[in-house]
């Protein structure tokens, strides 16, 4: 039980000043660091919709490419893969990353472009021309799909760690750093309302000591003058010998 | 590697001879100065351990962004797969000619679980 833990300070009114301030940046923390999480969980669930969605389209788009392969296998003949795997030397197909923003939160986006030439531009020349242009079509279809797809799952991935990370450090301000600020503060007022209290009875004490000391010395007085003792005269005003008067 | 970089990131394939053979068409073959291919045929006789190898040199490979694996050949390397939880490279699993799709396999959708049901990823 975290109860009675609280911040290790002096108990001050400084202190309580310099509390109030935390409590309120706590305060105002939390609440922007949640929105932030709702605005990160918003878009995490369209982006988790659009995944699903994708990942159904890239199964119906696979198939077609898949059948437009085996297509061009049938035209042609003979094997062709050989002559493909083999022949391998520049991409055409590349991927440049760009940065998206969600409420501080860098995603990359990738995008694809074409670079170069085709290599495979004579391939099919002889027989099955059309069919493999089909092919290379489809798979391009494909493969853009799937850039499309792997720029979700980036952000899928990128977004489920910083809203952990944001909602975790939600919930240790709600839970821990405002509990915890709170109990200093309660500590702090308790502390000075302590300190007025001694000093107000310190004051009363001392106007008691005072008030039984000016009693005495009445009392001397009084007690001296009733046996006759005249111990000052009031000055007179009349035979007044001032030298300082100037008129 | 820093210039291609700059230039552009790849895409690349783990897969049976068929998806890398149409990839291959699509345009995203490369073979780089030291002769190595961004892509991996698997058949019969290619072993797990050369598949996880290969799939750790694409990983660690910077001029590679996303990385695309058959959906059974994953099965193979789940843990290796399961243990890549950077976001870039992307693993992207796909289906292949002979093995249908099965979202209940795919890493991603498996963490995506509990968010949605079921018969959201049929």
């Amino acid at each position: 039980m975290s109860g009675k833990e609280r911040l290790a300070i002096f108990p001050s009114r400084g202190a309580q000043m310099l509390m109030k301030a935390r409590l309120k940046g706590a305060q105002k923390g939390h609440s922007l660091l949640k929105k932030k999480a709702d605005a990160l969980q918003m878009r995490f669930r369209q982006i988790l919709g659009k995944i699903i969605e994708t990942k159904t389209l890239m199964g119906e788009v696979m198939k077609e490419a898949a059948f437009s392969l085996a297509e061009a296998k049938f035209t042609t003949g003979s094997g062709f893969n050989d002559n493909i795997l083999q022949n391998v030397e520049k991409a055409k197909f590349k991927i440049r990353t760009k940065k998206d923003n969600v409420a501080g939160v860098t995603l990359p986006v990738f995008e694809s472009y074409q670079d170069g030439g085709d290599t495979y531009e004579f391939t099919g020349l002889a027989r099955g021309g059309q069919q493999f242009a089909k092919l290379k079509k489809n798979y391009h279809k494909a493969v853009v799909l799937l850039v499309e797809l792997a720029s979700l799952q980036t952000s899928f991935v990128t977004l489920d760690e910083v809203i952990k990370i944001t909602n975790r450090r939600v919930n240790a301000i709600e839970h821990v750093i405002i509990p915890r600020i709170e109990r200093t503060l309660a500590y702090i007022v308790s502390e000075l309302d302590e300190l007025e209290r001694e000093e107000f009875y310190r004051l009363k004490k001392i106007q008691d000591k005072k008030r039984i000391a000016r009693k005495k010395t009445e009392d001397a007085k009084a007690a001296l003058q009733k046996s006759g003792v005249v111990l000052e005269q009031p000055t007179n005003l009349l035979d007044e010998q001032d030298k300082d008067l100037l008129f | 590697m820093a210039i291609h970089a700059a230039r552009g990131k790849l895409v690349s394939v783990i897969g049976d001879e068929d998806t890398c053979v149409g990839f291959l068409l699509g345009g995203i073959g490369e073979t780089n100065r030291e002769r190595k291919t961004n892509f991996l045929v698997v058949e019969k006789n290619t072993s797990v351990s050369e598949i996880e190898e290969t799939f750790k040199n694409f990983v660690k490979r910077d001029d590679i962004d996303i990385i695309l694996i058959n959906q059974n050949i994953a099965e193979m390397i789940r843990h290796v797969i399961d243990n890549h939880t950077q976001p870039i490279p992307a693993v992207l699993e796909i289906p292949s000619k002979d093995h249908p799709y099965d979202p209940s396999k795919d890493s991603i959708l498996r963490r995506a679980k509990g968010m949605f049901s079921a018969d959201d990823l049929k």
